[in-house]
């Protein structure tokens, strides 16, 4: 298990024998370069950023990165999480030391107190998620506190929908995204200009690939919930995932469950995130485990599988 | 744990791909991919499935890259993607642009940040005007290294004739383009895989390496300018803290030059003087030295009023000031023309501003490299001269000598849409 180490000491290049001396930089460092850029480039151009915290990895890492780009000073916007009430309670306590130790200010959105208030209604039926319940909770919150720049996890390698999209992307006073209104960007210039109600979706991670994220976190022994090393954990296996036993979810008349070696690729909603059989239990194995997978980490996730193009038609509805 | 050690000693390098329509850039990327194992089973069946309900007989490789639906629905690609795939070696990033006629301006979009291009020739039809505006823009947006890939060699019989004809053709008129440094053309078939990740078996007179070893190992070393030190300040860190109470550092990304603690600095627009205390890499520890693409920050010596957009450089090699400059754009918008005595905003490194389109001096026909001067209007995918004056001086060097000072865009004040590219002269 990685130990905690917010404040990163930076072992690559010093203590890693590196051929690299003629000013060239390595992949990681590039991409760790170009985030920071571009966390620094949403502070400056927004009025009011916020950051997106999912509480799984790859928020993990752009928090830490947001860290590193305004040190030593504290990170000049607060962290969102939008909560769908059906977290693992790893994934809270992990969100709120996590937010103690930097010194954070935290807004939660909570799917819940939604649902209480009548705005929404949460779907009916044994295979009923939060997921698509997280948009409007996302957009309300947005809206309430006039965030005009939101920071996402998101990279272009998960998905196909998400190759094109931008650093820096435009979204209507809805919150849609129009993939046919979409500004170029060209070298590292970014285009933040925007009408009174519009917003921005943006990603400083565009540019990772997973084994990217995976390669940094051990590098930089960034701190990760327990979700995410191998565990024993009683799941049940529908529609091809196998789903840990939650207090959310009721099993169907056939389904069974059984104490299996996880871990999860992926941490979102309780309720529709797959855990993998996985016996890696450390970092370097969960490397050798990224490099050898034949699924890709969104293919453990039945939000995904509802249709070839769901990714696309949630993110026109304003999904992060 | 050797391979990871290796993994950490990688380097990346981006290139794009362009070829006319159907010259097979898709099917190239997807085997790319698919050869070098960076794609996954849930993707492969994904595209399995689509090609069975296409009634394709061969999986059609060319689905792992054909992204939104509405290209799906209209079967061409129509903006920039960017795909990812890596071995041991090097980190890859593809800008996949679209090979169709109108669109000039993602190809300058995806130019604009790589390396190396692919150019693809139909080994049937060799280089056509195609070929040439994709040059002409990849010499325009400095892209030092093409590799020309002469694919479908399978339907020209594998021919070391025509190979040698398109490679002939190619550098003749590549010769006049003076950003590009080296060209190696490769005979291929990206639908059999010939001289794609394999050495083809059916070239024996090709002595060169197939592309992915020859991506792999290209030496692209300081592409960057590491000549003249410039460091435009994005954000200024002031922790209001007890420990760091007097802390004021400069956050930025270095876009040229070597910056070390005790080098003599200027600072523009005030002009002032100082000596570099410390530089704060992204380890958050004093670095020794910093280059371009890194992020850091640096503390100076003495205390001077510095904000966003001001350029840190050294006394000796600053930078020019000045608010006239002249450039080459490409207009993006589909919406409006180049408006001369048009008023635009103006962002160049961390700057912004405002500009007057001053003239246009000339347009260029992509096709043909020649200069128009009798139609200066400047509309969607044209590439012109043009002279602007800015609201404050921008501190800026040729783009051929550095990317990163010598670029900028032009915003439209009404739509806040991005509609021009340029690179200053
Ligand atoms: N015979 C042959 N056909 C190819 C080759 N490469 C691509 N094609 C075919 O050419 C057509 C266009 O290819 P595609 O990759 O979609 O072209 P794009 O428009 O440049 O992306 C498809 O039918 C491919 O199967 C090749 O090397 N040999």
């Amino acid at each position: 298990m990685p130990t905690s180490n917010l404040l990163p000491k930076f072992t690559f290049l010093k203590d890693i024998p590196s051929p690299m001396n003629d000013y060239t930089v390595t992949h990681l460092q590039h991409l760790e370069s170009e985030a920071i850029y571009v966390l620094r480039e949403t502070a400056a151009q927004f009025e009011n950023p916020t950051l997106l915290f999912s509480g799984g990895k790859d928020s993990i890492v752009m928090t830490h990165l947001a860290v590193k780009a305004f040190w030593p000073a504290k990170i000049p916007f607060p962290l969102v999480h939008i909560d769908t009430g059906h977290n693992f309670p790893e994934t809270i306590a992990f969100r709120d030391d996590l937010v103690k130790k930097i010194g954070a200010r935290l807004v939660v959105g909570s799917v819940q107190e939604h649902i209480d208030q009548g705005k929404i209604r949460d779907e009916s039926g044994a295979k009923a998620t939060r997921n698509g319940l997280q948009i409007p909770v996302l957009l309300d919150t947005i809206e309430e506190n006039q965030y005009d720049a939101a920071l996402g996890g998101a990279r272009r390698d998960e998905e196909k929908a998400r190759a094109k999209e931008r650093f820096f992307s435009a979204r209507t006073e809805f919150g849609e995204w129009d993939p046919k209104n979409q500004r170029p960007e060209l070298w590292n210039i970014f285009n933040g200009r925007k009408h009174h109600g519009e917003h921005f979706r943006i990603f400083p991670l565009s540019n990772w690939t997973e084994m990217d994220i995976w390669q940094y976190i051990r590098l930089e022994n960034i701190d990760l919930p327990n979700l995410y090393f191998s565990h024993q954990r009683e799941v049940f296996l529908r529609d091809g995932m196998l789903l840990a036993k939650t207090e959310f979810i009721n099993l169907l008349p056939e389904e069974k469950l059984e104490t299996r070696t996880v871990r999860f690729r992926t941490i979102g909603d309780a309720t529709c995130t797959g855990a993998v059989e996985s016996t890696a239990a450390s970092l370097e194995d969960i490397i050798a485990e990224v490099a050898a997978a034949r699924v890709g980490e969104r293919g453990g996730r039945a939000d995904d599988k509802r249709s070839e193009t769901a990714m696309e038609d949630r993110k026109k509805q304003g999904y992060f | 744990m050797s391979k990871e050690i290796g993994y950490l000693d990688m380097d990346l390098l981006r290139f794009t791909t362009a070829g006319s329509v159907d010259d097979g850039k898709s099917t190239l990327i997807g085997r790319l991919l698919y050869d070098s194992k960076s794609v996954f089973e849930d993707q492969m069946e994904a595209v399995e499935r689509s090609s069975r309900n296409a009634g394709d007989e061969n999986v059609n490789l060319a689905l792992l890259t054909d992204g939104l639906r509405a290209e799906r629905e209209q079967g061409i690609t129509i903006d920039v993607a960017y795909r990812y795939f890596a071995t041991p070696r090097r980190k890859f990033i593809i800008a996949d642009t679209p090979g169709h006629i109108q669109y000039t301006r993602n190809m300058v979009t995806g130019a604009s940040t790589a390396n190396l291009a692919i150019i693809l020739v139909d080994a049937r039809n060799g280089v056509v005007e195609q070929t040439c505006r994709h040059s002409f823009i990849a010499n325009l947006l400095r892209i030092q290294h093409i590799v020309v890939c002469v694919n479908k060699m399978d339907l020209v019989g594998y021919s070391e004739e025509a190979f040698d004809k398109i490679c002939d053709h190619f550098k003749k008129f590549s010769s006049r383009m003076g950003n590009i440094v080296d060209v190696s053309f490769i005979p291929i078939s990206a639908l059999h895989g010939d001289n794609v990740v394999e050495k083809s078996k059916s070239m024996d007179w090709y002595q060169g390496p197939p592309l992915l070893y020859h991506l792999e190992t290209v030496y692209i070393g300081p592409d960057a300018d590491h000549v003249h030190a410039r460091f435009p300040v994005q954000w200024v860190i002031r922790p209001h803290s007890d420990k760091w109470h007097d802390f004021r550092g400069y956050a930025g990304r270095v876009a040229g030059g070597v910056f070390k603690p005790g080098d003599e600095v200027m600072v523009q627009p005030s002009g002032f003087k100082s000596r570099i205390k410390e530089i704060y890499g992204a380890n958050l520890e004093p670095i020794k030295e910093a280059f371009a693409p890194l992020s850091c920050t640096i503390t100076l010596e003495d205390n001077i009023d510095i904000s966003r957009g001001d350029m840190i450089s050294k006394p000796n090699n600053p930078p020019t000031s000045s608010q006239d400059v002249c450039a080459m754009v490409c207009w993006f918008s589909p919406e409006s023309k180049l408006q001369v005595r048009g008023k635009y905003t103006i962002r160049h490194t961390t700057r912004e501003a405002r500009a007057i389109v001053q003239q246009v001096d000339y347009k260029v026909d992509i096709n043909t490299l020649h200069k128009i001067e009798d139609d200066l209007d400047l509309g969607l995918n044209e590439i012109g001269r043009i002279r602007l004056r800015t609201s404050a001086p921008l501190f800026h060097d040729p783009y051929n000598t550095n990317r990163n000072t010598g670029s900028f865009i032009l915003v439209d004040e009404m739509t806040n849409q991005t509609v021009a590219a340029g690179m200053i002269i």
